[in-house]
């Protein structure tokens, strides 16, 4: 049998003993019900499988379960702090930056870590940073706007 | 049966429904006044289907969606058609509150459920707004004046002095005296007709329609708490993995699936053509499937995407000839030259960032089915006929589709799904893997285009001989003004005949359009550069449409266009075009590398006119969507494939479009509110491929013929550049695809 692997999920311990082996991507969607998580693309070359690790994105479908172990694990669910949502889903929202929403938790997931690594990016910065993460809708533009936007309530808040 | 005026709409009980659907269909309304309206027989297709009603029952009218007062005061429409990012969520709640006259957050919309809305065709071709939308209105006015007249019956006034704010019907010169749509729908069951049909309003009085409404679905999106196909789970649910063909014409030998099948859990299911591992868990069917060892005979074809023009115009069929004007002959003499060009654009692939997916599960007779796709009731009469039941008995549900752009107008997946459902008696999951997505895609026809045409000395078109192969009709007919003009359709539908196309094709996003706009839009600037003219001015001087005129003239001033003949050097190219009723402008400005051929294009202005605009923030976000996927098929989208093996599989050697693509978009929607409302979601990508085309072009003079432009070909192009001295364009290609 698997040794039990243990890590925080969404801010609750959590274990589970079926495979190491197996990938993040498939643990939280099917054996956590947190749906938020999509498959994409399966191979890394989209980010809608983002979720954070130790609050840094990573790709869900690249990543193997025992490589979380004793580390926290955040998916879109946990963003928002009950019904309060985070300043990127509401900026995401007041822009107007998704359409079929299908990208949309990868994208908002991937623009949070870089707003933690950098509170003010630049506009190059953020198309830099972002450009893994595929958007087959087009709101590539709405969601820049909208990740200046959550940086500016964000420095605000601060 | 004789078309019916589509305002003629009918009242009716809800206990005419059949008894089963009756439930379901009160439950959601909890009682109240029902209107149930009709689009007639303004899609093809549609006839036939009349008169079916939710669950495949009949019902005593033909209709297209129900409208409902409910006794809550919520206004709620079932219809058919489904939200895949389009906007239609938001824009037909728009119109109901608009007609009305209740609060937006008042319109609840149930879309694309087989049981509870009535039947519909589909989810494409623009049609939502500017076919289905008129009906609707129509439906909620109509609506709004029987609500007025028994609020005139109950508060003993004439109905004429009442007025409607936010659901409350008041006597205009006494408005104490009031009563509620909720009250008014209370316990009632309306059957009736009115003599007179209303009017809907008039853009003058409209104070929801027209106006700029954020998404209404984006709560549910921004928190994944959106529901897609993929995302119903079921107790005991299998999730499946098929047996895949290396190549399509592929025949499977023989497999061995004795590893697979001592796997733990494992179910292994043959149906036919179908071999199918599953498992409760995604990643142990993934595993067992690893397993199997088979082996396929694959075909020698000789086809590839190198091959596939010349075999195209060899199987293409007798072409169909329209807009036959003046003489070709004429014309031909006095062009001054001749030009003579062949256009090619390659397969491209719808791909969605979300899978096609299918859930289904069967409970006694009763096929529940949660699919991502385009075509509800489509995908119900296809898995009632792989399973040999009625389709009666057969649901489908769309639940938030994650992106369609055509290609799920057909989902195999469903199909396949319920077949396995049905072997093993549980519920199952059939999510594509993104190689099965890029294999099964319905891909945009790869397409020929052949111009012979010319203008005389003083700028005016002469001649314009147009033949196009398997790219289809859709915006095939110019619109300038040429007295000697022909065009030729070879192969009239997107998905050719048996022995076309090596795959299956379909539909994609603005079908045939974006090829013949890329063909017709490059020979035109071909002619203007031909005659040393300005590119727009040339237009301008060949167009006498008045809407596209406006059109052309205000994306020019948007972009700020100076004119000059091309190429000039700055990188500025146009293209005009009509699609779905709408017109477009498409102005683009590019930078090419000319060492590595690779196009970035900067800036992008797309002026268009689609009549009355319901949501002018859901139109922009459209028109935006379309120049960034645009992008894709102008510059890098095309499937590679030999021997019916597709070779790009996934996103790293089939590129879409990326955050660093992303040009400044600039969008002009012209005032146009007393005319209909047209298609909004297709027509903006039309213009892209020439647009850009004819941006590189004045950029360094290299003309390309071929779509996807990849650097590649645009390093060819800019090699071969060479002054035209016969006065006939080369094309780029023919030594490749030997094409003469
Ligand atoms: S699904 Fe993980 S990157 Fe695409
Ligand atoms: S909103 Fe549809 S893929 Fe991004």
């Amino acid at each position: 049998m698997d040794e039990k692997i243990g890590f925080t999920l969404n801010g609750k311990p959590v274990s589970i003993g079926a495979g190491g082996g197996r990938m993040l991507l498939g643990v939280l969607r099917y054996d956590f019900g947190l749906l938020g998580v999509k498959y994409g693309c399966g191979e890394g070359f989209c980010g809608a499988c983002t979720v954070l690790v130790d609050d840094a994105p990573v790709r869900s479908c690249q990543t193997l379960l025992k490589d979380v172990k004793g580390r926290s694990v955040v998916t879109i669910e946990a963003l928002a702090a009950g019904e309060a949502l985070h300043p990127l889903q509401k900026a995401f929202m007041r822009n107007d930056a998704l359409q079929c929403g299908y990208c949309t938790p990868g994208m908002i997931l991937n623009a949070y870590g870089l707003l933690r690594r950098d509170p003010n990016p630049s506009r190059a910065k953020i198309i830099d940073e972002m450009s893994g993460n595929l958007c087959r809708c087009g709101t590539y533009a709405r969601i820049v706007a909208a990740i200046q936007d959550a940086a500016r309530e964000m420095r605000a808040e601060k | 049966m004789k078309a019916k005026d589509p305002r003629e709409l009918d009242f009716f009980d809800a206990s005419h429904l059949p008894a089963m659907d009756r439930r379901e269909f009160l439950k959601v309304f909890g009682g109240g006044i029902v209107v149930a309206f009709s689009l007639v027989d303004v899609l093809e297709g549609q006839e036939g289907q009349r008169g079916r009603g939710p669950g495949g029952g009949n019902l005593p009218t033909d209709f297209n969606a129900f409208l409902a007062i409910r006794e809550d005061g919520k206004v709620v429409c079932l219809t058919g058609k489904i939200e895949m990012g389009q906007g239609i969520v938001t824009s037909l709640a728009q119109m109901l509150a608009e007609e009305l006259d209740v609060s937006l957050d008042s319109v609840v919309m149930v879309m694309g459920d087989t049981d509870l809305c009535p039947w519909d065709m589909g989810t494409f071709g623009s049609m939502t707004t500017r076919v289905f939308g008129p009906a609707m209105r129509a439906a909620a006015a109509e609506a709004r004046a029987v609500l007025i007249d028994l609020a005139a019956e109950k508060l003993h006034r004439p109905a004429a002095q009442l007025a409607v704010r936010e659901g409350v019907v008041y006597d205009a010169k006494d408005p104490a005296a009031k009563i509620t749509y909720a009250q008014l729908a209370e316990g009632k069951k309306i059957e009736r007709h009115l003599e007179k049909k209303p009017p809907v309003k008039a853009p003058a009085a409209f104070r929801v329609v027209g106006t700029s409404q954020l998404r209404r679905d984006a709560r549910e999106k921004v928190t994944g708490r959106a529901r897609y196909a993929g995302d119903m789970l079921f107790p005991g649910m299998l999730h499946a993995r098929i047996l895949r063909p290396p190549a399509h014409g592929a025949k499977l030998l023989d497999a061995d699936v004795s590893a697979a099948e001592k796997m733990p859990g494992i179910r292994i299911v043959r149906d036919a053509d179908l071999l199918a591992v599953l498992h409760e868990s995604p990643d142990a069917a993934e595993a067992a499937l690893a397993k199997i060892k088979a082996r396929f005979d694959v075909p020698d074809t000789g086809l590839d995407d190198k091959t596939i023009y010349d075999h195209l115009l060899k199987v293409a069929p007798k072409g169909e000839e329209s807009g036959l004007k003046g003489s070709l002959e004429e014309g031909a003499k006095l062009a001054d030259p001749v030009i003579e060009s062949t256009f090619l654009n390659a397969y491209v692939a719808h791909a969605p960032i979300e899978p096609h997916t299918a859930t289904v599960r069967i409970e006694g007779d009763k096929v529940t089915a949660w699919i991502s796709t385009q075509r509800p009731f489509g995908d119900k009469d296809e898995i009632a006929k792989a399973l040999g039941v009625p389709a009666a008995n057969v649901r489908v549900i769309a639940p938030f589709v994650g992106g369609g752009f055509g290609g799920k107008t057909s989902n195999r997946q469903a199909v396949e799904a319920a077949r396995l459902a049905k072997a093993t008696g549980r519920p199952v999951q059939v999510a594509w893997s993104r190689g099965e997505e890029f294999f099964y895609d319905t891909f945009r026809p790869a397409a020929i285009v052949k111009i012979k045409s010319g203008a005389a000395k003083n700028g005016s078109i002469v001649l314009w001989d147009y033949a196009v192969y398997f790219a289809g009709q859709r915006g095939s007919d110019h619109f300038y003004d040429i007295p000697n003009s022909r065009t030729t359709v070879y192969g009239s539908s997107w998905t050719g005949g048996p022995g076309t196309h090596p795959f299956a094709t379909g539909a994609w996003r603005a079908p045939s359009n974006s090829t013949n706009t890329f063909a017709r839009e490059s020979q035109i600037d071909i002619m203007a550069a031909r005659a040393g003219m300005d590119p727009v001015e040339f237009r301008l001087g060949n167009l006498k449409d008045p809407r596209m005129i406006r059109v052309l003239k205000a994306a020019a001033a948007k972009a700020g266009w100076k004119p000059a003949p091309a190429p000039t050097g700055r990188g500025r190219g146009v293209a005009c075009g009509i699609d779905a009723g709408t017109y477009v402008a498409h102005f683009a400005e590019v930078e090419v590398d000319k060492a590595g051929g690779k196009v970035q294009v900067k800036r992008v202005v797309v002026a268009q006119d689609m009549g009355l605009t319901i949501n002018p923030a859901g139109a922009r976000l459209q028109m935006e969507g379309c120049i960034t996927m645009g992008l894709g098929y102008a510059l890098a989208e095309e499937i590679r494939f030999r021997n019916g093996e597709i070779l790009d599989v996934n996103f790293d050697t089939y590129e879409i479009p990326r955050f660093s693509w992303t040009p400044a978009m600039e969008t002009v929607i012209l005032d146009a509110a007393d005319a209909p409302p047209q298609g909004g979601g297709e027509p903006p990508i039309i213009g892209m491929g020439a647009a850009v085309a004819n941006a590189i072009h004045d950029a360094v003079g290299a003309r390309l013929y071929q779509l996807p432009m990849t650097p590649a070909r645009v390093k060819a192009a800019l090699d071969e550049k060479a002054p035209a001295a016969t006065g006939r364009t080369k094309s780029a290609l023919r030594p490749r695809t030997g094409i003469a």
